[in-house]
């Protein structure tokens, strides 16, 4: 049916699928940060292979960048912040586990079926398929960010919407250099201001749990 | 003369699958007791405590019903049928067609149900605590299973299991996340199945570790020897299962000479002893997980299957 | 033919009026149920004789009923697969009741009542006008709200029988706009030429939905479903085997007749609904199962699973015959019809066990039973197979139809639409889920109701109970087995009332050896529960025989080992809230399910107090709304019982303008 290029480039893409699965799954902080970074190296992976059988050089360039920041730096960074932070422990869900995973499930059944339909007159099936992926990884992104109290979790799942970002990149017949090096620069801007903001909160309110802090909005009643 | 040879082959299978299964226990058991530094019980243990065990006096609770003096058997019928019925070293035995994927499940289903309805017999809370916890895990395992069959058979074109090995064995398979991600579910589904870390401990008779030993807390002497080797073709059988689907090398069809014949054996035989290892290794690395995580444990076996299936909708559009 | 199935229905609904008019003594009560059961087998025979034969559909004509129509009754292959599901469940009902009728205090509030029922039932399956139809099933609803009434002075049954009959009520109103819209403005009531009728999609996708609702509100599909687990308990054994066992399968017959036969095309964007609705009615059913502690109840929530498969069978059935693939609808609906008949059988069986129970202890709670495989070890014996039989067993016949299910469930790629493609193996995931589930909730069934030690003085007295009951029990086992062993039979037998609502067939499965199904040749999947059984034997009684013979065969009685603490009292064994206790605790967020202790402080000598209860959402979410919107809205009209003269003189006026107006604005 297909060629051995192609699937393997559709294993890496679903396997992204399959670890962010994982993020929603994983109970406890520096196991979410394990799975983080992992993700961030199947992305490096999918995008090299993409760019060896798309013959498209500087697509090694981004798959470079996605393994430094986002598999190395990143994840050691938020280690260390969660080690000063004290908070390793903690991961509050606002629902359980099992129907986060339904709802993530219906999202990537979903975004598949968008995704396939919208691109039908495309003639690439590989970057129909980065599409379809990418725009499940987002949403599973934004899911994590929406069931998590803990505000670290949040950061990674917002992160992992950055990953699915990429991918849907490298599926758009690649993307120009320039645009990949300012958005890694947003996404380190981004994690410095959110690290203050961070030591901050804690250092007022003695904890990061997002839901303690809605009570000292003004209008609110506590 | 060929109804014989085919006769004769289809038992052959089924007594493999037999003689092998506490030799597969006493493997695993020994090869943990190294990783722990301990020297173990012999491999041959397990064969020499089923025959102590089979002359042994049977005691019985004085209000035991004949459902439970016939559970054992019934256990031990339906397991072994289903695991002769799961191609080991030559696919299209005569027999092969009888039961097919959704069929062996279902067998594994009244083993279950049985050892659960044994477990409430005398009456005791232990039984209960088993036969309730089994069944729990057992409302997550099959449907992980079921769609894992599901997977298998939209790649396979079938649910029969010589047609799926002979399938995963042409070239038209290449990669698939898909079956990937099915084998996965399936293991999940046999640590589940068989009792082992990290869903129930097999070497403990502790309340907390307990679902499989508080069921078969009752039973003693030709009765739990019957069931001891019931447990023990479950794990041969899900071994099987995974190497006919996701590693058939060598299984053969049946037509081929002697020589055929014995290479796909013996490669059966490097294949349960490659998983023994495995599964000894996992075992002694990992610890056991509270009751109330297990159907997380295999809800996410389920979600597996399921995102399985999905993605290869996706590949098929494509 | 049709002549004599006419005449044996007629028969039975004058025995209903002969029955009135009966002396109040035993006798008359076995008369009753002998000659009904007689009656029913008649029926079935018929039945058999028109699949077996030329299978010719035929009508005739009675001069009966509305005027300018007069009544039209025919049997084809459909009506006669549902005739004989009713035949065979009624004869077993009946034979049964012949001695379960002892234990009732008012044999005469039920004998009036059942052979019209039986009747009315066979007059819904032959009707082939929609008047008959109709007519036939508002009279099967009213007889049957009459048999829910015997034991009225229970609170519980009194409301149960209110709410038995405002559903009823309303899902007949919705047949009654279904069958108009159907029959169009021209108002040709007659099945043969609705048949013929051209309709938009759009209104028979209306006419799907209202059919769901009305047919789905009697079979019990959620949320419609609310009637079911309290009525069928309310009522006594025998009805209550009739009513889960055949009366939902009648409505079942309503859906398939309709929607597959007289509608013609339906677009294929209706069945994701239905498929969706089967499904969760499925598992919602049996998660109330498995957390309810009385036994009759406990069946009525399986009555419901069961229904919720056989509506995702036709909904998959819909959605193939939609994508123009006559030959897998005709797996799915395959499925569906074997899955009736099963579930008839099981279902029947199970009630009677129930009711076997009730009589010798006198106790519906599971809570107070236990141990009576020894007191009562022939009910417990056919008890077992029963259960074995509804949890998909192989090779009993439950497992037939759970497989042929799955099978097609594994045709969906060959669907052109991409969101079946996905919903179905979502729904089969959904299904296979509800299939352990009901392992799990058998199990408990049966576990605490007839192992164990027994958990009250009623269940360590109770006696085995009488032939007939052991008779009619013993006949559905046969049944259950024979159609485990022997499923190709079966579905050759229901092959012509498939092509009915399909348009293709199966390839027959008579002949095939060792009595293997394999449905689909392409596929090549294929299932011989005679060999499994045969292996199974010979495997457990070959284990035993060598056992036997090599190794020991001393046994000694003892007490319980009980890990060396052993309990005297039987209220320390598992009950049936702790059994249920891991998957209410997975799954109570679905079914309300609310833990409570009751702990007294130190010093304090009562005992704690633990209470665990489930809620039926529908019940919260539906209709405890409505209820409160309809009581709001008439309190407020209520305003308008005290208005003075002048007040209702200026209504008529305002009236009377609205309506000026409205004709000036029309002209």
């Amino acid at each position: 049916m297909h060629d051995l290029s192609f699937d393997i480039a559709h294993m890496l893409a679903g396997s992204l699928v399959l670890v962010s699965f994982m993020m929603i799954y994983q109970a406890r902080l520096y196991a979410l940060l394990n799975a983080f970074a992992m993700q961030a190296f199947l992305l490096a992976t999918a995008v090299a292979w993409q760019a060896y059988i798309r013959d498209a050089p500087h697509l090694y360039a981004s798959a470079a960048i996605a393994l430094v920041f986002k598999a190395i730096i990143v994840p050691w960074a938020l280690h260390r912040m969660v080690q000063r932070l004290g908070i390793h422990r903690e991961i509050e869900t606002v629902v359980g586990v099992v129907p986060t995973m339904l709802a993530g499930m219906g999202l990537v059944a979903l975004s598949i079926l968008l995704m396939l339909q919208l691109t039908e007159t495309a003639d690439s099936a590989l970057a129909r398929e980065d599409l379809a992926f990418s725009l499940s990884v987002i949403l599973l992104g934004i899911l994590m960010m929406v069931t998590r109290r803990n505000a670290v979790s949040q950061v990674v799942g917002f992160m992992s919407l950055e990953n699915g970002l990429i991918l849907a990149a490298t599926g758009a017949q690649g993307m120009p250099f320039v645009v990949e090096i300012s958005v890694a620069f947003s996404v380190l801007v981004a994690m410095i201001v959110i690290g203050v903001f961070l030591f901050r909160i804690r250092e007022r309110f003695d904890s990061v749990d997002t839901e303690a802090i809605e009570q000292f909005r003004g209008e609110k009643q506590a | 003369m060929e109804l014989i040879g085919a006769f004769l082959l289809q038992g052959l299978q089924m007594i493999v699958v037999l003689a092998l299964a506490p030799g597969l226990t006493g493997l695993v058991r020994k090869i943990k007791a190294r990783l722990t530094r301990h020297r173990g019980a012999p491999v041959l243990q397990p064969y020499r405590d089923l025959w102590r065990l089979s002359r042994k006096e049977v005691v019985l609770a004085d209000n035991a019903s004949w459902l439970f003096r016939v559970s054992p058997y019934m256990i031990f019928a339906a397991t072994w049928v289903a695991a002769a019925l799961v191609p080991t070293f030559a696919i299209g035995l005569y027999f092969s067609w009888t039961a097919d994927l959704i069929a062996i499940v279902a067998l594994l289903g009244s083993a279950r149900f049985f050892l659960a309805l044994a477990g409430m017999d005398v009456g005791t809370s232990f039984g209960g605590i088993g036969a309730s916890r089994e069944m729990m895990i057992g409302a997550f395992a099959e449907p992980a299973m079921l769609l894992m069959v599901f997977t298998v058979a939209l790649v396979a074109g079938s649910t029969q299991l010589s047609n799926v090995a002979a399938f995963m064995q042409s070239d038209a398979v290449g990669i698939r996340v898909s079956l990937g991600m099915a084998m996965i579910a399936l293991i999940i589904v046999a640590l589940a199945e068989n009792a082992r870390i990290p869903v129930d401990n097999p070497a403990t008779h502790l309340e907390l570790t307990m679902v499989h030993e508080a069921m078969v807390l009752e039973y003693s002497g030709r009765h739990l020897a019957m069931i001891e080797i019931a447990a023990s073709l479950k794990l041969i059988l899900y071994i099987s299962l995974i190497g006919a689907i996701f590693l058939p090398f060598g299984i053969g069809p049946a037509s081929t000479g002697i020589f055929g014949l014995a290479l796909g054996l013996a490669l059966f035989l490097g294949k349960l002893a490659g998983a023994s290892l495995l599964l000894a290794v996992f075992e002694t690395s990992i610890a056991k997980m509270r009751v109330f995580r297990v159907p997380e444990f295999l809800g996410a076996a389920l979600m597996l299957g399921l995102l399985g299936t999905l993605l290869l909708f996706v590949s098929r559009s494509l | 033919m049709i002549d004599t199935v006419v005449g044996i229905v007629a028969a039975l609904l004058a025995l209903s009026l002969v029955a009135t008019m009966l002396p109040k003594t035993l006798a008359s009560a076995t008369l009753v149920y002998a000659i009904s059961a007689a009656g029913c087998i008649l029926l079935a025979a018929a039945a058999i004789a028109f699949l077996a034969g030329s299978a010719v559909p035929r009508t005739v004509v009675l001069p009966i009923g509305l005027p300018w129509l007069g009544a039209h009754l025919g049997m084809d292959a459909l009506s006669a697969v549902f005739l004989l599901l009713l035949g065979v469940g009624g004869a077993a009902a009946s034979l049964y009741a012949v001695g379960y009728g002892r234990h009732e205090a008012e044999p005469h509030r039920i004998l009036p009542f059942y052979p019209g029922f039986l009747g009315a039932m066979a007059v819904v399956v032959l009707a082939q006008d929609a008047f008959t139809f109709l007519l036939s099933w508002e009279v099967m609803s009213l007889l049957s709200w009459a048999l829910v009434l015997p034991h009225h002075h229970a609170d519980a049954t009194r409301r149960a029988s209110f709410v038995y009959l405002t559903m009823a009520g309303f899902g007949a109103m919705t047949l009654l706009l279904a069958f108009g819209l159907m029959a169009g403005s021209a108002g040709a009531y007659d099945f043969a030429s609705i048949r013929e009728m051209e309709r938009g999609t759009t209104l028979a996708a209306v006419i799907v939905i209202l059919m769901l609702v009305g047919a789905g509100s009697k079979a019990g599909l959620m949320p419609l479903h609310v009637w079911l687990p309290v009525a069928h308990p309310a009522a006594p054994s025998h009805v209550s085997a009739l009513m889960s066992g055949v009366m939902t399968k009648i409505a079942i017959y309503g859906f398939v007749r309709v929607v597959f036969d007289l509608l013609g095309p339906v677009p294929w964007w209706i069945s994701p609904p239905v498929i969706l609705l089967g499904s969760i009615t499925a598992v919602m059913g049996i998660l109330h199962a498995i957390n309810d502690g009385d036994s009759k109840r406990i069946l009525a929530w399986s009555t419901i699973e069961n229904i919720g498969v056989i509506f995702a069978a036709l909904g998959l059935a819909l959605a193939f015959k939609s994508g123009a693939m006559p030959g897998l609808a005709a797996l799915a609906m395959t499925a569906a019809l074997v899955h009736a008949m099963n579930h008839m059988a099981f279902k029947s069986l199970l009630f009677m066990v129930a009711g076997a129970v009730l009589n010798a202890t006198g106790r519906r709670d599971l809570d107070a039973l236990g141990g009576l495989i020894g007191r009562m070890p022939v009910t417990a014996f056919l008890a077992l197979v029963g259960v074995m039989a509804i949890s998909a067993l192989p090779p009993l016949n439950g497992f037939v139809s759970e497989w042929l299910l799955f099978q097609s469930v594994l045709q969906s790629p060959q669907l052109p639409q991409p969101g079946l493609q996905f919903l179905v193996p979502a729904a089969g995931g959904i299904l296979a889920l509800t299939a352990a589930l009901a392992a799990a909730a058998f199990v408990r069934f049966y576990g605490i109701t007839f192992l164990g030690r027994p958990r009250s003085e009623a269940a360590g007295t109770a006696t085995e109970v009488d032939r007939w009951s052991l008779g009619a029990m013993a006949g559905l086992v046969a049944l259950c087995v024979l159609a485990g062993i022997f499923p190709g039979l079966l579905i050759d037998f229901v092959g012509p009332a498939v092509g009915i609502a399909t348009g293709g067939q199966l390839a027959a499965q008579g002949g095939n050896a060792f009595a293997t199904l394999l449905p689909l040749a392409r596929v090549d999947s294929s299932y011989s529960g005679l060999l499994v059984m045969a292996f199974v034997a010979i495997a457990g009684g070959g284990a035993a025989w060598v056992v036997h013979r090599t190794a020991s065969r001393a046994v000694r009685r003892g007490p319980a080992w009980d890990c060396g603490f052993p309990n005297a009292d039987p209220i320390t064994q598992y009950g049936g809230g702790s059994f249920a206790q891991p998957l209410r605790r997975t799954f109570g967020a679905v079914i309300a399910a609310r833990e409570t202790v009751d702990m007294p402080a130190p010093g304090d000598n009562r005992p704690a107090r633990h209470t665990a209860s489930t809620a039926d959402l529908a019940w919260r979410h539906v209709y405890d709304p409505l209820v409160a919107l309809v009581d709001s809205a008439t309190s407020r009209a209520n305003a308008l019982q005290f208005l003075t003269i002048r007040r209702y003189l200026s209504l008529v006026f305002g009236a009377l303008i609205i309506l000026l107006v409205g004709l000036a604005i029309w002209n």
